[in-house]
């Protein structure tokens, strides 16, 4: 089973949590917007990519079970 | 481990339910709660929520699916009065007792208020939800004139919030420079011209003598004589810890409960957020943190020292918030005071734009951002990590 990154690009303030939890996914460039590295990241990345979404300000990161 | 009794329904408290149940526990977990409302969340009560931008309901923890998921006996609306430690025992207002095998206590500090303003209509502390839509009615009404008491976190985004709204704005600091004994005197005069910019009327190195009116505010008496017109006064000087409870509960309490590295106050008696002390390794120092992320991580590290036993983890994050004012984000990470070294790593003052690190006894202790998440979260990892100054300014040198 595989799963897949989904963001609220209208919820994301870019408080770059996320990219401290897990920075192989999330990174919050110069521009103070935030990228998806890898939508979707193996099962590896799941605890990380779990607590980010945990940690997130604004709830704004969520993952589709696919 | 059968049955735990958390104290505080509010982020730290259901974040530790959560962890619980993450973790596998399946024993009851009951949750007590001073609140009627089901947990929400703080943040968006001074800016969100104050702007009449978002209704209540979209600042609810969980939705109510997530909530049964969770399979938690409530006792909502129930003030806790005692506690026994060594039972572990939680006694309500109503007399009930509840005993468990495991105790987490998070019930989070209460505003400070001004002495002798308590029954004047029209000045307000905000904490929770009640508060924070009064101050919203009050907004709506557009009043002639909102004074600010405290140039802190939460009366800065107060203040932002309803300069936002179009509101006129005066704000009362007794420091000579806002926030100058957390971010020293240069990063609390930037924060100062950030208000002044926006048409705030700052009144700097000045207290709060009296506020009169009969029924209703009338007047802001300041300290040196002057009187400040004020439909509407917001107070906002800190917090106090729930505490009081604990009396006689056999807890050391001490501006907070005091636990031990890994967040343990007595066997079986674990707490979490603004209500906590313990000496975090990380920065060689005891700390009682009042943030929103400390909550979280707090309420997680708790619940798992409570099933952990004794292989329990020392708790040693470094502490990170943020603050909403105008269009600015300001963020800080870490412990920063009035005497460290302060040095602007990327981006400029004037621009109001910048990060700037911390240093101390060489080590990188904070760091400060306005603007720019990316690099607070850099240096913040560098704080984890254990950095030394020299290594921060290498770091910084190298991402020109």
């Amino acid at each position: 089973m595989s799963y897949r990154i989904v963001v609220d690009f209208d919820l994301c303030e870019s408080n770059a949590i996320c990219m401290q939890v897990a920075p192989e996914v999330f990174e919050v460039r110069d521009d103070d917007f935030l990228y998806i590295l890898d939508e979707t990241p193996g099962e590896d990345q799941r605890a990380k990519v779990d607590e980010a979404v945990q940690r997130c300000p604004k709830q704004a990161i969520s993952v589709a079970e696919d | 481990m059968r049955s735990v009794t958390i104290v505080g329904a509010s982020l730290a408290g259901m974040r530790a339910a959560e962890t619980l149940r993450r973790e596998g526990f399946d024993g009851t977990v009951t949750v007590v709660g001073d609140e009627t409302d089901t947990p929400y969340d703080r943040p968006p009560l001074s800016k969100q929520v104050l702007a009449g931008e978002w209704e209540p309901e979209r600042i609810a923890l969980y939705d109510s699916e997530a909530l049964a998921d969770l399979s938690l006996t409530w006792r909502l609306g129930a003030l806790a009065v005692g506690f026994e430690a060594a039972s572990r025992t939680v006694t309500l207002v109503d007399g009930e007792r509840l005993v468990a095998d495991g105790v987490v206590i998070a019930t989070g500090a209460r505003t400070r208020t001004l002495r002798g303003t308590e029954d004047l209509a029209g000045v307000y502390t905000l904490r929770t939800l009640d508060d924070s839509l009064a101050i919203r009615r009050e907004f709506d009404g557009t009043p002639g004139r909102v004074v600010v008491v405290g140039a802190g976190f939460i009366g800065a985004e107060v203040a932002a919030t309803a300069r936002g709204r179009g509101l006129d704005v005066t704000m009362v600091e007794m420091a000579e420079t806002p926030l100058e004994r957390v971010l020293g005197a240069e990063m609390g005069q930037v924060c100062a011209e950030v208000h002044a910019d926006q048409g705030v009327d700052l009144r700097l190195g000045v207290g709060v003598a009296e506020i009169t009116g009969s029924d209703r505010v009338e007047q802001v008496v300041l300290s040196d004589g002057t009187r400040l017109d004020a439909d509407v006064v917001v107070v906002g000087v800190g917090v106090i810890p729930n505490t009081e409870w604990l009396e006689g509960s056999g807890l050391h309490v001490d501006n907070g409960v005091v636990c031990d590295e890994t967040c343990l106050a007595a066997p079986g008696v674990v707490a979490a957020g603004d209500v906590a002390r313990w000496p975090n390794r990380l920065f060689g120092q005891s700390m009682r943190v009042e943030h929103w992320d400390n909550a979280i991580e707090q309420g997680m590290a708790a619940a798992k020292r409570l099933l952990a036993g004794e292989a329990a983890e020392p708790f040693a994050p470094v502490p990170w918030f943020w603050s909403d004012q105008y269009d600015r984000k300001i963020q800080l990470a870490g412990r920063s005071g009035p005497d460290d070294e302060v040095v602007v790593v990327t981006g400029s003052l004037e621009e109001r734009r910048f990060a700037a690190i911390y240093g101390r006894a060489g080590r990188i202790v904070a760091v400060l951002g306005f603007n720019r998440p990316r690099n607070v979260m850099q240096y913040r990892h560098l704080i984890a990590a254990g950095a030394s100054w020299g290594e921060a300014l290498e770091f910084a040198r190298s991402q020109d």
